[in-house]
């Protein structure tokens, strides 16, 4: 058995040769990673896709593969879609509490801008009433 | 719903396979002859033998909203080789960030004008405050964080609806790094 086998080449197998597609991106200490990829992708899809892409890519394409495995795994209906759905409302959701918020501000500035306008006319017309000399408290 | 295992209309999977469509074949009431690219993009990126599998896994009532979800994702994988539908859960993540950001400002706006509303009876020295803040409200329930390379926990699904559209337009790999700031949809 050779030790050096990447965790593709061990499950599946077979000999391990020097440039395997998977060995950089399914290391044989994290088995099941590449388990749950066979299972929902294959690994002849996997070596396909990885060999499509430039070398400086594979790292994070087979990182978003096993991403979406994952999601696969734990819910087998709608995998990813249904956070990305779940995302999608969220800012929905957001965006309308953001107007609802942001028109209660500009009601209250003008609330506010209103009130200071009244204080400053109410402060005017003690002055100029004082200033006459009249008062209706006496 | 519709099933397509007639003797005149094989289903898209049987006839991109060649095959004979057999009367409860598995495909066909999920890849009507009409929407040819659906399968060739399932095949393409799972293969019709591991979409076999998915299903009859699953209760038939499940079947439609998998063979759906499989249909975008495979469709996000060929757009984006690189991420997939990953690139668009990063892309919805950051907005959603970005406007936690914006619902949190836009709060603290709130709390303060609202406060400045409220009569004071006293003129108060500089620095002093005769309020107690109130805390945000309308926080936004916390999401899945699942980034590239961590582990997360918890899952959050809604059943049903899928995504209208990819919240992405057309970005290739070099641009998922980007921060998104447009409307999602």
């Amino acid at each position: 058995m050779n030790p050096g086998r990447c965790a593709a080449c061990r499950y599946l197998r077979r000999k391990c040769p020097p440039d395997c597609i998977f060995s950089p991106y399914f290391p044989p200490n994290v088995p099941q990673r590449f388990v749950s990829v066979h299972r929902i992708y294959g690994a002849s899809n996997v070596a396909k896709l990885l060999q499509q892409l430039p070398s400086h890519l594979r790292a994070e394409a087979a990182e978003s593969l096993c991403m979406e495995v994952q999601y696969r795994i734990e819910d087998p209906v709608y995998g990813c879609v249904g956070l990305i759905s779940s995302l999608q409302q969220q800012i929905h959701d957001a965006e309308k509490q953001l107007a609802k918020t942001q028109a209660e501000i500009a009601f209250l500035k003008s609330h506010a801008q209103h009130s200071q306008v009244a204080l400053l006319d109410d402060a005017a017309n003690l002055g100029f009433s004082n200033h006459q000399g009249s008062s209706g408290f006496m | 719903m519709s099933s397509s295992s007639s003797y005149n209309s094989p289903c898209a999977a049987c006839k991109l396979l060649r095959r004979k469509c057999m009367p409860g074949c598995i495909f066909a009431p999920y890849f009507p002859p009409e929407e040819p690219q659906k399968f060739v993009n399932v095949h393409k990126i799972f293969g019709a033998s591991n979409v076999t599998k998915l299903l009859n896994e699953l209760l038939p009532h499940q079947r439609e909203d998998a063979v759906n979800s499989l249909a975008y994702e495979a469709e996000a994988r060929v757009r984006d080789p690189v991420y997939g539908c990953v690139g668009a859960i990063t892309f919805l993540q950051r907005q959603v960030q970005r406007l936690q950001k914006e619902l949190d400002a836009a709060n603290a706006d709130l709390i303060r004008f609202a406060c400045n509303d409220i009569p004071t009876a006293l003129p108060q020295a500089p620095g002093t405050s005769s309020f107690q803040p109130l805390t945000p409200r309308n926080r936004l329930p916390e999401f899945n964080r699942r980034n590239i390379g961590n582990e997360g926990g918890g899952f959050y699904q809604v059943p049903g609806a899928l995504p209208y559209s990819f919240p992405w337009n057309d970005a290739s790999s070099g641009d998922i790094n980007d921060g998104g700031g447009e409307g999602g949809m």
